[in-house]
């Protein structure tokens, strides 16, 4: 049986607009979500900011009910059995919010201890094998507002922990983090699946899920596009050829142009300090050095380059598929 | 007794912050002299040592119930800030035991706040303070604490679901002032005000802290008072699942 089951998972937000005369506006985070996740697996939603990643780790975790669709962690709905959901998962998301920054880091795992039905016996030898773990021993009777980014994250996934649960949800926990920080997350994540947690993780890092996980699933625009073994994405670009051009004040009508090429897979273009760099993936053969700097006119063009695509390349493919 | 536990650890952690907070403290600080320096004047307008006492301690219940009602709003508002209301909701336990402690503590802050209008009024302006039964008058105090604490979890039970309604705890501060008897007599207020004083927990509680100050009995007011309170835990017991649903189904629990 799959410990985490999702089946056509969506979510509609409703916005507003207007002052006096208000519209509402509809806005599709998910558009039917499916995917399974076995017992001791680390799975990753990989995807861009907007994706709807958040959004679908939010209705596993029963912080929000689906608009359409149903998900099971470990057989209970995530709607109508949310409690018993709630005691056998532990949630933890990136970035410095969700820490009592009043407290120490010990009463922040202390009353989240409490919270998670930890017993009160086992409470003071769990918090110390925990600020163990996460390498925060030591420091633990801090106010947690004078911990660095990095201490925090580590504060997070303490308290994901306490209650021991067999099932991790992750939300982009290495965001923000300086590479070191983030290496030692990946480290302490990595050991979480050899301990046998079943782990969904969700991040816009390639390498990250690439390094970790052992299936992923592509998200972009509230859909999946893409799922299988890091492998098995590489492969999907694995015969192609990448243009990479230094250019500066390349419009967008520049991309769309380049895209309509036959023989282009994938155009993206990202901001490099001073200058742009236009990453454009090709089919095997084609030969379209000439006719893609032949679309820049107009802008000064640099160093041009060709290359063997790699997984990044594979993602940047996914996500910029129209 | 897990329960109590419960109730007991997270209001401990809630006290610990409140007290760390310098800007809520400065407030303690100003607040009950202003409430101490409006018994003053109340008490300068009036006649005789019965009515200085009587705004004496409406005054200090006044201080009592804004500390109440309007940090219980600011409460929820800070940890939709800090990013931790959602994390409280992921817990496993009902949400309103995870929501009681919090305004238990806000509550328990308004006891500092009493004393201190009740101080100020003395060194100040020299209001004595007698009190007939200490023993009745302590038991008012704790029980108007506890309703207090019960109406600002009703409140804090919609605070989840509405945002913005944090500015619902400043709207209802003045009004309970005077409807609840805090420093006018009910009696002089409109007929229609009056059923609304009575389903209000503070009236009864100013009232047994009164009678119990004066010698009176208080047992009466008080037992309503806690009844009142109880009934609020009730209501907000019964409707926190359905805030917390409506605020699930609009993905109101991350907005800040």
């Amino acid at each position: 049986m799959a410990v985490v089951e999702a089946h056509d998972l969506k979510r509609t937000y409703r916005t507003h607009t207007g002052t006096i005369r208000r519209r509402v506006k509809e806005i599709e985070a998910v558009r039917g979500v499916s995917f399974e996740i076995a017992k001791g697996e680390l799975f990753g939603l990989l995807g861009p900011n907007g994706a709807g990643k958040t959004t679908t780790i939010k209705m596993l975790i029963t912080l929000l009910i689906p608009t359409a669709g149903e998900a099971r962690v470990l057989g209970y709905d995530v709607v109508k059995d949310a409690r018993e959901v709630r005691k056998r998962i532990g949630y933890v998301f990136g970035g410095e919010r969700g820490v009592y920054e009043r407290l120490s880091g010990y009463d922040n795992l202390r009353y989240f201890a409490e919270l998670y039905g930890v017993p009160a016996r086992e409470q003071k030898g769990r918090i110390e094998e925990l600020l163990q773990l996460v390498g925060l021993t030591g420091r633990e009777h801090e106010r947690a507002e004078g911990y660095s980014r990095g201490m925090k994250q580590r504060l997070h996934i303490a308290r994901g922990l306490l209650h021991d649960p067999p099932v991790m949800f992750l939300d982009e926990p290495t965001i923000g983090l300086d590479p070191v920080g983030a290496r030692e997350l990946r480290a302490t994540i990595s050991a979480l699946a050899d301990a046998g947690k079943t782990i969904l993780l969700t991040t816009h890092y390639m390498f990250e899920a690439d390094s970790l996980c052992d299936r992923i699933a592509v998200i972009n625009r509230g859909q999946i596009v893409a799922e299988g073994t890091p492998a098995h994405l590489k492969s999907r670009v694995a015969a192609g050829s990448v243009v990479e051009v230094e250019v500066f004040g390349v419009a967008e009508e520049t991309v769309t142009r380049l895209k309509e090429l036959r023989g282009v897979r994938a155009v993206s273009i990202e901001e490099r300090e001073q200058a742009q760099v236009l990453t454009v993936q090709t089919d095997t053969g084609a030969q379209l050095t000439h006719a893609i700097l032949g679309h820049l006119d107009g802008a000064n063009v640099g160093r041009v380059s060709q290359r063997e695509p790699t997984l990044e390349d594979a993602y940047v493919a996914l996500v910029t598929e129209e | 007794m897990r329960i109590l536990r419960l109730l007991g650890v997270g209001w401990l952690y809630h006290m610990k912050m409140i007290s760390r907070s310098p800007f809520e403290g400065f407030g303690q600080v100003i607040w009950p002299l202003f409430f101490a320096t409006v018994a003053f004047f109340v008490f300068r307008a009036g006649d005789g040592p019965r009515g200085l006492l009587y705004a004496s301690l409406g005054a200090a219940v006044m201080g009592m119930w804004s500390a109440t009602s309007t940090t219980a709003g600011g409460a929820m508002q800070r940890e939709r800030w800090h990013g931790t209301l959602e994390l409280l909701v992921a817990t496993p336990p009902h949400f309103a035991l995870v929501l009681l402690p919090v305004t238990l503590a806000m509550a328990t802050v308004g006891i500092y706040s009493l004393g201190a209008t009740l101080l100020y009024g003395h060194f100040l302006f020299g209001i004595e303070l007698s009190v007939e039964h200490p023993v009745m008058f302590v038991g008012s105090i704790v029980g108007t604490v506890l309703a207090f604490g019960a109406l600002g979890f009703a409140f804090a039970v919609t605070f989840v679901r509405f945002r913005a309604a944090w500015a619902l705890g400043n709207l209802f501060e003045y009004p309970v002032w005077l409807i609840g008897g805090f420093l006018v007599p009910i009696v002089l207020l409109p007929d229609w005000v009056r059923p609304i004083s009575w389903v209000l927990a503070p009236t009864w509680g100013m009232n047994a802290i009164r009678e119990s100050a004066v010698g009176g009995s208080p047992l009466n007011d008080l037992a309503v008072c806690l009844g009142l309170g109880a009934l609020y835990v009730l209501i907000g017991i019964l409707i926190t699942n359905r805030v917390l649903d409506a605020a699930r189904r609009r993905a109101a629990l991350s907005l800040s």
